[in-house]
């Protein structure tokens, strides 16, 4: 990636190209993708934005209705408890990834054998589809855990973790886990192998253990992606859509419906209006999240 | 179309190492211990990722009677191909498998073409408002959650006619545009004007320029955005299950709903269909893991 650092700084534009005129054929090879991505997302992001402030419920006629909507939500104990969980549920899968890809990072990046396969083999989850994995796992939380459970003669594991309104985040958290963990592994990896050898030399010559290398050299300097993977992380995880589907549909009763799942559900529910200033509020969140993510990469790009 | 050409595994080995072998290759210390705990510690971590996948596969060649004994670890015996013969007729496999394989390529020859036009606008015209600032507008759409724009998408491609495969594979490609652009525009900034100069002054003009040398020069990473955009056409289940309104038209991973809630004891035919939605990812990406890889890298990075 450093040759690609230097020749555009190297590649300082020509006067020439400069004050040519824009090739009309340029104009062309832009101008599919802008209408098109006009027409599928920013138009109906505005469409959504707009009729958040009307009572429309999806066809038919409609009145413009203020603020209404959004006082509404904040009241709304259903959507609280939407955000709270996926909050919840985000924060902890976060932490949960990061802690385990980052000693499997640290793990494949040591003199280890087999490391071609074995890196080949925790990339796989990131590839397999999330609904599918999902039903998956409901088999085995819903026959194979309680089975063990009752085995083992550990009695909360003998029912289905799913079926229990206080547990069943786990199972998601789990999943999304497992499949979450590739991309943030690949990232670290990444991070790990950009260090240069000698440093641990130097250390290694001063008589630092390799627990001390690995806290005061390996995680000072690998900081700037443990930074990138917890947003993107974050970012993912508020998504949160298909494993939840898959594996408990949002239940036991509403205890694991994350904020997309109620957005959808007002599709259905008839409260298109309403759910409309769900996702605008959801998308001012989405908004604060990409400028923290900006304002703390910014300076990294040297990464 | 490039068709990226596939890899033998000598040469995977050879390209994985050579970011790898930089860093940790230490001067002086060439012989270093294997280090078998942590090699141990991997295999078993490794063996916990495929528990998931064995149990699909195990399940899925089951007789029914061994299928529901309870024991989702037990090897098949005997082996039996009795749930994929009742998947591929209650799912309707070849319909299913076909409207999958028509989302997954449109989608990557789409998400490819535009991008890479794109791409190769913006980054020519760079000192051109215009283009500059269309670059930061597709890039918008990565801090846009689908759940926020998916009513609206809804209803539009309902009026259009768009409620199909055919309005899948234009949202899924919108969807995946920032990501490729970004990929692309890194890209093409480090291929040297002086390539196309010498194109220019043999008397090619822009559009020659552009796909017969430059199009070509893109391959590698022609490769990783559309492995990137196959997986996820393949794998999506949230936005097709929302958008396909006719169920004779649903995409693989749609289509496995029915064992929630019909047929529901029947757990080798519905593993068996499982393995066949998900295989064909899990087969593209052992052969594309060199791209797959790079791409989770570069887009954190440069993100």
């Amino acid at each position: 990636m450093s040759t690609t650092t230097a020749t555009r700084r190297g590649q300082a534009r020509p006067e020439s190209r400069r004050r040519r005129r824009v090739e009309p054929i340029f104009y062309l090879f832009l101008l599919p993708s802008l209408v098109l991505f006009t027409l599928a997302i920013t138009v109906p992001g505005l469409v959504g934005i707009f009729f958040s402030f009307t009572d429309s419920i999806g066809i038919g006629d409609w009145e413009f209705a203020g603020l209404t909507n959004y006082i509404a939500i904040f009241s709304d104990p259903a959507i609280l408890q939407s955000y709270l969980f996926t909050f919840g549920f985000s924060i902890v899968t976060v932490l949960v990834v990061n802690v385990i890809a980052f000693l499997l990072a640290v793990g494949l990046t040591s003199q280890i054998r087999m490391k071609t396969a074995l890196r080949t083999i925790f990339v796989i989850p990131m590839v397999v589809s999330g609904i599918i994995i999902a039903y998956v796992f409901n088999f085995l939380f819903s026959n194979s855990l309680p089975a063990a459970g009752a085995a083992a003669g550990i009695t909360w594991l003998e029912t289905s973790l799913l079926a229990n309104p206080d547990l069943a985040w786990i199972a998601i958290v789990v999943v999304t886990a497992w499949q979450a963990v590739p991309g943030a592994l690949l990232i670290y990896i990444a991070g790990l192998v950009s260090i240069p050898g000698d440093v641990y030399e130097a250390a290694e010559i001063d008589g630092a253990s390799k627990f001390q290398q690995l806290l005061k050299i390996t995680a000072p300097l690998v900081a700037g992606y443990v930074v990138i993977n917890i947003i993107l992380g974050f970012k993912g995880f508020l998504n949160a859509y298909d494993i939840i589907v898959g594996l408990t549909n949002g239940g036991p009763g509403t205890s694991t419906r994350s904020i997309a799942m109620t957005v959808i559900a007002g599709f259905n529910g008839g409260d298109y209006a309403y759910q409309m200033a769900n996702a605008t509020i959801f998308f001012v969140v989405a908004v604060l999240i990409s400028l923290l993510q900006l304002s703390l990469t910014r300076g990294r790009n040297t990464l | 179309m490039t068709t990226p050409s596939t890899l033998t595994a000598e040469e995977l080995r050879h390209t994985e190492s050579t970011p790898a072998g930089h860093g940790r290759r230490r001067p002086g210390l060439k012989v270093e211990r294997v280090n078998w705990p942590g090699t141990t510690i991997l295999v078993l971590c490794a063996v916990t990722v495929l528990l998931p996948l064995y149990v699909t596969v195990s399940m899925a060649f089951k007789t029914q009677g061994q299928a529901v004994d309870g024991n989702a670890f037990s090897f098949p015996a005997p082996f039996s191909i009795d749930g994929f013969v009742q998947a591929w007729t209650l799912t309707n496999f070849p319909v299913g498998a076909a409207m999958s394989l028509l989302v997954t390529a449109g989608t990557v020859v789409a998400t490819i073409v535009l991008a890479a036009f794109a791409s190769y606008a913006i980054v020519r015209n760079w000192e051109r408002r215009l283009f500059r600032y269309s670059f930061y507008y597709l890039l918008a759409a990565m801090f846009i959650p689908f759940p926020v724009v998916a009513l609206p998408q809804i209803q539009m491609t309902g009026r259009l006619g768009l409620d199909n495969p055919l309005g899948v594979i234009l949202l899924a490609t919108m969807f995946q545009l920032s990501f490729s652009v970004l990929l692309f525009t890194a890209f093409l900034r480090s291929i040297p004007m002086e390539l196309e100069e010498s194109a220019r002054i043999d008397g090619a003009t822009t559009w020659q320029t552009f796909w017969q040398l430059i199009f070509p020069l893109l391959a590698p990473m022609s490769a990783t955005v559309g492995i990137f955009a196959f997986l996820y056409a393949w794998n999506d289940f949230m936005m097709p299950s929302l958008i396909i309104s006719d169920p004779a038209l649903q995409t693989l991973p749609l289509r496995q709903n029915l064992f929630q809630t019909q047929f529901s004891n029947n757990y080798h035919v519905s593993f068996a269909s499982y393995l066949m939605a998900m295989a064909p990812a899990i087969v593209a990406y052992l052969f594309t893991q060199r791209w797959v890889m790079a791409g989770v890298t570069q887009g954190a990075v440069k993100g």
